[in-house]
């Protein structure tokens, strides 16, 4: 029983962490702000959703395949994002800073 | 119960994502939204896997990382290098 309340803590909260993250993806001013916000949804909520997955096994071959998702999302999610952010910096895309900068700078 | 409502979250950031890809100015906004939609498919795969008791879900949610991320890599290779002006 106290497995069952523990599981359900842990859901919700990466739920909530999902929708933050989601949620930031639509307020945050710059590009590489935003690969934040995605990246902590990556992260942050896909550890707390599969824990409390885990928690509702009976710790057999259905959770060692549960961490074996787990550790395989959390080794690509930074990669990617890392991959994305260099990807953008090479295209051209401007940090908040430069931007404020180079409006200062016509200004 | 608590599954179910997990269950509607992550699709709700999966709809959130989709959004925000559909109305990105940069290329880039587009491929963030796409990587986020795909890492949510799979934790939205073994989420309904435990929601129906049915633990082969999970072998889907494996296979739909990996090949998100590989996806992932070859569109930003495509990108890297013909990259017009991200603006």
């Amino acid at each position: 029983m106290i497995l069952e309340t523990i599981s359900n803590i842990l859901l919700i909260v990466g739920a909530f962490f999902a929708l933050t993250g989601a949620y930031g993806l639509f307020k945050f001013p710059d590009f590489f702000t935003r690969v934040h916000a995605a990246s902590v949804t990556d992260s942050i909520a896909t550890i707390l959703l599969f824990l409390g997955l885990i928690l509702r096994t009976d710790f057999d071959l259905v959770a060692v395949k549960l961490v074996f998702v787990l550790v395989f999302v959390l080794l690509t999610s930074p990669t990617a994002s890392h991959a994305l952010a260099k990807s953008a910096r090479h295209g051209g895309v401007a940090t908040l800073a430069e931007s404020n900068n180079k409006d200062n700078t016509d200004g | 119960m608590v599954l179910a409502a997990t269950c509607i979250a992550v699709l709700s950031v999966m709809a959130l994502a989709l959004a925000r890809a559909l109305q990105a100015d940069t290329v880039y906004d587009r491929i963030l939204g796409i990587n986020m939609f795909g890492t949510k498919t799979a934790v939205l795969i073994a989420l309904m896997g435990f929601l129906s008791e049915r633990p082969d879900f999970l072998d889907i949610a494996i296979v739909y990382a990996l090949i998100n991320f590989i996806g992932m890599i070859a569109v930003l290779r495509f990108f890297e290098y013909t990259a017009t002006s991200g603006r």
